[in-house]
This record gives C-alpha cells, structure tokens and sequence, in this order.
C-alpha cells in the first residue's frame, strides 16, 4: 500500500501525487488526513486501482472518473462522481449536494443520508449503468431531469420520516428510481410513474443491493424484506406538447 | 379537418407550362410540400417554409416562392407575426418555437459604427505586398513577463506561459452540436477549421470519432446537460467550454427535439433514441460564481490544465458576470449576443431577452480593464457577425476574436428559414434524416467554408491596411478607429465610440 499524508496539502499537490504514483503502477493508496481537498480521483483513467480516503475528502471527488474505486472511511461533501464513467465510490457515512451528476456509468454506494439534486441527469446507454444507492434519506429533487441509469434509496433509519423530499424525479425520461418504503405521489415530479416492482425488477435490486451490502456489511435480506416503489418515466418525451410548431 | 387560421406564410408555386415533371421538387423539399398527382405536382403550401431547396434544384425555373400576399389587415401595432402567433397558440396551446437569430428590427449598432481610414499624415499599408498578421492567441496572458539572456547571449522569457490556442486568424466556428447539425455539417466546420488554422466546437452532443482526426482543431463542450462528456472527450480537444447560456435563449435550458435522436446520436448522447434531449436550463452544479470555479478546475484537474473557455448569452449585468468569470479561473470569456443562432428556441424568449453583441463586448473590456485583469482571458464575440466589417468592429470594440454561426452554415446552402428545430432542413444541415444529411457532401461544402474564411481575412487584411496598421493586435480595443453615426450620446458612452465628425 502506497500511503500520502493529506495533512495541510494544497489540493493540486495531493492531486498531482496521486496521479504520479498511478502512473507509475501504484494499484493500492491511501490518503491520510485528507480534510476537505477537493477533486481527488478526478478525471483519472485506470482499472484496479484503490484509493482509500481516511478524513473527509472536498468536492468533486472522482469528478469525470473512469475506472478506479474509491473509499472514503467517513463522510463525503458535494458533488461526488460529477460526470463519472466508471469505477466505484464507497462513502461510509453521509455525503452533501449534487451526487453523481450526468453521471455515465459506475457505481456510488452511500451508507448514510445524501443532500439535494442526487443524480441528476444521469445517463445511460446500453450496457453502460450508472448506479446511486444510498441507504439514507435524501433531499428535494432526487433523480432530477434522469435520462438514465438506477437510482436506489433505502431510508433505512427513517425512522418514520419521509424517505426522499420533494420534487422527485421531476423532468425525468429515462432510467428508474427504486425507493424502500412508500412513496408520496404528491412528493414526486409530474413526469413520473409510480409502480410496484415487479419479478425481474427485484431481481435487479436484489443483484445491486448484494453488493452494496457486502460493502457495509449489512443484512440483505433485512434490506430487502421492506416492499420498494419503482419510479419510472410516464413519457419519452416529458415536454413534448409544449411547442406549437 | 380543421383548417388552421393561421395562414401560410407562402405560396410554393409551379408554373405547370415550364414544368417538364421531372419531380426532382419532390425529392428535395425536406418538409414534404410536394407530392405527385398523376400527372402534375401537387402542392401542400402551408408546410412550406421558404428554405428555397426546391427553387435551386428545379432545372426549368419553373418554381416561385412567394410571401403569401393574403395578410392581415395592415396594423402598425399588431403586426401580422402578432396575429399568426396568437391564432397558432390558440389552435395548440404551445410556444412557438424558431430557429436562427433574431430578425426582429432592433437597432444594429455595427451599421451605426464606422471604421477610421488613413489619408496623407499616416500612409496605410497595401496588404498585398507588405505582411499583415492575424495571427490570433487565445488564452491567459502573463501580467508581466521576465526575460534573460541565455547563455548563447540570446534573449529568451523566463515567465511561464499560460496555455494558448493560435488561431491563424481572429475566427472560430460557434457550438453546434451533433443532434442539432448533422455530422456532415461538423465535418464541413472540423475540415474548414483545420485547413484555415483555427477552431470549431463541438456544442454539447459530444464528439463523433469522425472528427477525431481534427482534434487540434476542436473546441469540446460541457453543458448542463453533459451529454457525451467522459475523460476521453475532456482531453480530446485544445480547450475546453463550459456553456452557462446562448444569446437566443438566455437562462433557459435546451430542449432537442426527439425527432432529431435517432441512433448514432443517442448514442453520442448516451439517452433512448427518440426522447428529448434536455439539457436543464442551469447547470445543477453551478449556482454561484465560486461554484463555476469548481467545474472549470475539476476540468483543469481532468485535463492537465487545458484552457478553458466560458460561454455566456450576454444579458444586462454581463459586464460584473464577466469579471466573476475570469476571477474565477477562465482562459476565455465567450460572449453570445442577442441575436445569436439556435437549432430551437422558444420565439418568445429569442426576441425579448439579452443585450446586443456590441454593448456587451465594449461594456466587458471596460470593465476588465479598470479592474486591471485584461489580460487574465481572452474575449470572444458571438452572436450576429455577418461580414468582415462586423468582426472588424467588434474587435475595435475589445474583442479578441469572433465566433460564426449562421454565416458558417449559410455558404452550407442554409438560407436562414429558421426552421431548424423540426428537423426537416432541406440542406442538410440542422437534420438527422439520413436522406437529406447524404445531400451535405463535405468535401465539396468545406471548400466553400474554406473560402468564406479566406474571403473574409483578406477584407480584414484590407480593413487593417487602410487603417495603416500591420496586425489585429493594434485593432484590439481601440475604439480610437471608431466613429458612431446616428447614436445617441449615451450609447456612445457605453461604446467608448465618439461621434463621427469628432
Ligand atoms: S423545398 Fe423549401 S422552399 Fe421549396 S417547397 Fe419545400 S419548404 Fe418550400
Ligand atoms: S439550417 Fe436549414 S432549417 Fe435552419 S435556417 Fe438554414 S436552411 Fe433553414
């Protein structure tokens, strides 16, 4: 394991040093006193590398990632995963706003709550999928403008509160948000449908939650012995009657 | 069926004597005017819209399109476009979409501002036999430069230089996207842009490998709705741009029409085929300049620290917003004024928001000046430029270089319909349709973009010689070879323009 002491870096030394040590074949890091540097992973290219993160890591983390995995022992700030192409970002505690934005592909697990505006615009094509699971509770506008891609919340400490906030999936046109629990249509955007999961739709959840619970170690079958709420788009096309052409 | 109450805006007429049926109208009207009727060419007048394919490819000039003389009763205050629209809305309940910039009669401050010339107490320069340099750098420039003498007793800087991008003129092609152009017009524009030596953009609809060839040539963009982004694209590029807003369609977001998604662009764009793309009006991650900082360094980290170029529609505080812009990291501030081009904007808001290209750009290089950070970014100026007076102008005026748009598209065959949002042009140009995209032969039509450009540097070439300099540098801002004809003393202010006669 290749170890960087974080403490009291300038960002784009950090950054620079990670990038010079995987380039020069480092499969296995670890960032200590990471605190609040921003862009770590970012934009870097490689499979089978690991990057622990022990303190909390700035924003951005593994914007425009493609490849790499990435665990963060604590919490996360904003804007994990912006535009990510692949890879993985294992958070073990909450994280902030704008998650996995136009997110293309990878996988974010998430054991806490996450913020606002979580997977907006993300994408998918084919056998490219991004994924968000996070086993919190999230803010308004979860899913957001969604053209593709999973999105699973589980709310597994809710404690009776509302799961997601407002405004969900509004805009959306692709992709499927599954929330544990029931879901408030009132809470949801005009653009999505509301529907019971069916066989090969907890298959689904079933195969992404495996995983995601070998990474906290969390019991799957009590994850997935509440009922989920399948979000998906009523439309193709959400604005499609708006113009007079 | 109801026939609508909005009537057509033309008469496609055929005069049946002339007409030898060869039906080559047929083939050529992309929005299915014409059909065949046995034994003459029917003629579905309401859908045309006055794109004059049918008129060039008819062999015997047997085709006139006309302005439809059946108009509303004459009414300087509701005007015919007023009445159209409001029995349009009321017949579908929607917002009457358009393409191309605004044709509303604004005033056109280029054809208010004129250009100094030399005359006996400073010689002007004939272009032809003496160098004229357009050479044009964009990118940040050092506030201070050191320089030493090296060993081999040559002078050489010590500063570090920012990266640039050189253009070999002040040009480069504006944003369109693949799904709003077809890959045969990016081409048009990537082939123009690499043999004039400057630049195109690849609009946010991300890069087809077709054009990886040009990649010394390209500009990529990142917008909010990050279609086709990846590490690969970020690096693919000189620069890369982050578009905030366009000049047509200030402050709101882009809506592709599904029509325009088949597969290759859905697969570009990384949706289903056949939805609309969207890009949401704000970027979802930008809500404050600090926030813009963010992305233009998560790309700078993503990228090596390529430049990167910020694109704005200009609206009435754009001079502050510029300042925040360049503070905030940007190589490159793009300014897209108001009559700006679009694939598809709502007509409303085309026609009723932002400031004029010419207010923006002298208000944004004051500003940047008394501030002292000039030299932090370069400006680029887009949004209307129709001829090589116009770039002239607007550099005096402080920009560093322009972006063209339309004009590109119009040695392309486009005749500024402005019915690119359907989908349907009959050039080829803003469509999908494999039938008509094939009629963009992009050997054949780069040349002439190739021309327009090498036209256009030799007027610039011309305009500097008369003007008695020797480069563009010396036209940058300075407003000193500028007179303004007919302006109000305000506006003039805000120009930093006197008065012709002064
Ligand atoms: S080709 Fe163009 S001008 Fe001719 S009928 Fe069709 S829309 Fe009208
Ligand atoms: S690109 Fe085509 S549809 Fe658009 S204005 Fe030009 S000719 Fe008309």
């Amino acid at each position: 394991m290749y170890t960087i002491d974080a403490k009291g870096m300038y960002y784009r030394d950090l950054n620079r040093l990670v990038r010079e040590a995987i380039s020069k074949g480092e499969k296995d890091l670890l960032l200590k006193n990471v605190n609040g540097q921003y862009y770590i992973g970012d934009g870097i290219r490689a499979k089978d590398v690991r990057i622990t993160i022990e303190g909390v890591p700035g924003n951005d983390l593994a914007a425009f990632m493609d490849g790499p995995t990435i665990i963060v022992k604590g919490n996360a700030q904003d804007n994990i995963g912006n535009t990510m192409n692949s890879g993985k970002i294992v958070v073990e505690g909450h994280a902030g706003d704008v998650l996995g934005y136009g997110m293309r592909g990878g996988k974010l697990h998430i054991l806490g709550d996450v913020g606002y505006r979580v997977g907006i615009h993300m994408k998918g094509y084919r056998r490219q999928v991004p994924v968000i699971i996070a086993g919190g509770r999230a803010g308004d506008f979860l899913g957001e403008y969604m053209a593709g891609g999973v999105l699973i919340l589980l709310g597994l400490d809710a404690n009776g509160k509302p799961i997601a906030g407002d405004y969900i999936g509004t805009g959306m046109h692709g992709g499927v948000i599954f929330i544990r629990g029931d879901v408030d249509v009132r809470r949801c955007g005009a653009e999505v449908g509301v529907m019971e999961p069916d066989e090969n739709d907890r298959k689904l959840l079933k195969t992404y939650l495996e995983e995601y619970c070998k990474d906290f170690g969390l019991n799957l079958d009590e994850v997935m012995a509440k009922e989920f709420k399948k979000l998906v788009p009523v439309s193709l096309r959400p604005y499609g009657n708006l113009y007079a052409y | 069926m109801f026939k609508s109450l909005a009537p057509p805006e033309y008469l496609a007429t055929i005069d049946t004597d002339k007409c030898i049926r060869c039906k080559r109208c047929i083939q050529n009207c992309g929005w299915s005017v014409y059909s065949w009727g046995g034994d003459r060419v029917l003629i579905d007048t309401a859908k045309c819209v006055k794109c004059l394919r049918c008129y060039h490819y008819c062999p015997v000039e047997a085709i006139q399109i006309l302005d439809n003389p059946v108009r509303f009763r004459q009414n300087a205050y509701w005007s015919y476009h007023h009445i159209r629209n409001i029995k349009r809305q009321a017949e579908t309940g929607g917002i009457p979409l358009t393409g191309m910039g605004s044709d509303q009669p604004y005033p056109v401050l280029f054809d208010h501002l004129l250009l100094d010339a030399c005359q006996v107490t400073n010689p002007s320069i004939d272009p032809l036999r003496e160098p004229m340099e357009l050479r044009t750098y964009l990118g940040k420039k050092p506030s201070r430069v050191e320089i030493e003498r090296g060993d081999d007793g040559k002078i050489r800087t010590t500063t570090e230089m920012p990266p640039q991008i050189k253009l070999e003129a002040p040009f480069m092609f504006s944003p369109m996207s693949f799904g709003s152009i077809s890959l045969n017009a990016q081409k048009v524009l990537a082939m123009a842009a690499k043999e004039c030596g400057i630049v195109m953009n690849t609009g946010e609809g991300g890069l087809h490998e077709d054009l990886l060839p040009y990649r010394d040539h390209i500009i990529v963009q990142v917008a909010s709705g990050r279609f086709g982004v990846n590490p690969d694209y970020l690096n693919a590029g000189v620069a890369v741009e982050i578009k905030i807003g366009q000049g047509a369609k200030p402050g709101i977001g882009g809506h592709l029409p599904g029509e325009k998604i088949p597969l290759e662009v859905a697969k570009a764009r990384m949706i289903p085929v056949g939805t609309d793309a969207l890009s949401p009006a704000p970027q979802h991650d930008i809500y404050s300049i600090e926030d813009l900082r963010q992305l233009i360094y998560a790309i700078k980290e993503a990228t090596n620290y390529k430049p990167v170029s910020v694109k704005i529609a200009t609206v009435h505080n754009v001079a502050a917003i510029a300042s925040g812009i360049v503070r905030a990291g940007a190589d490159m501030v793009y300014l897209d004024g108001f009559r700006g081009g679009t694939g598809a904007a709502p007509t409303i808001i085309r026609d009723h928001l932002g400031i004029p290209i010419e207010h923006a750009v002298a208000a944004v290089d004051d500003r940047l000046r008394q501030e002292g950070i000039r030299n932090e970014a370069s400006i680029i100026a887009a949004g209307g430029i129709r001829s090589s007076a116009d770039v002239a102008k607007i550099i005096a005026l402080g920009a560093d270089a322009v972006a063209i748009g339309t004009a590109a598209l119009i040695t392309m065959g486009c005749t500024v319909c402005g019915k690119c949002y359907t989908g349907n042009c009959s050039w080829g140009i803003t469509t999908q349709r494999p039938e008509l995209t094939v009629r963009l032969d992009p050997e054949v039509y780069a040349e002439r973009l190739i021309n327009l450009i090498h036209a256009w540097s030799h007027e610039l070439k011309e305009i500097l010689g008369a003007l008695g300099l020797n480069a563009i540098e010396s036209l940058r801002g300075n407003r000193e070879r500028l007179r303004g004809v007919g302006l109000d003393t305000q506006t003039l202010d805000i120009l930093g323009v006197k008065p012709a006669g002064r």
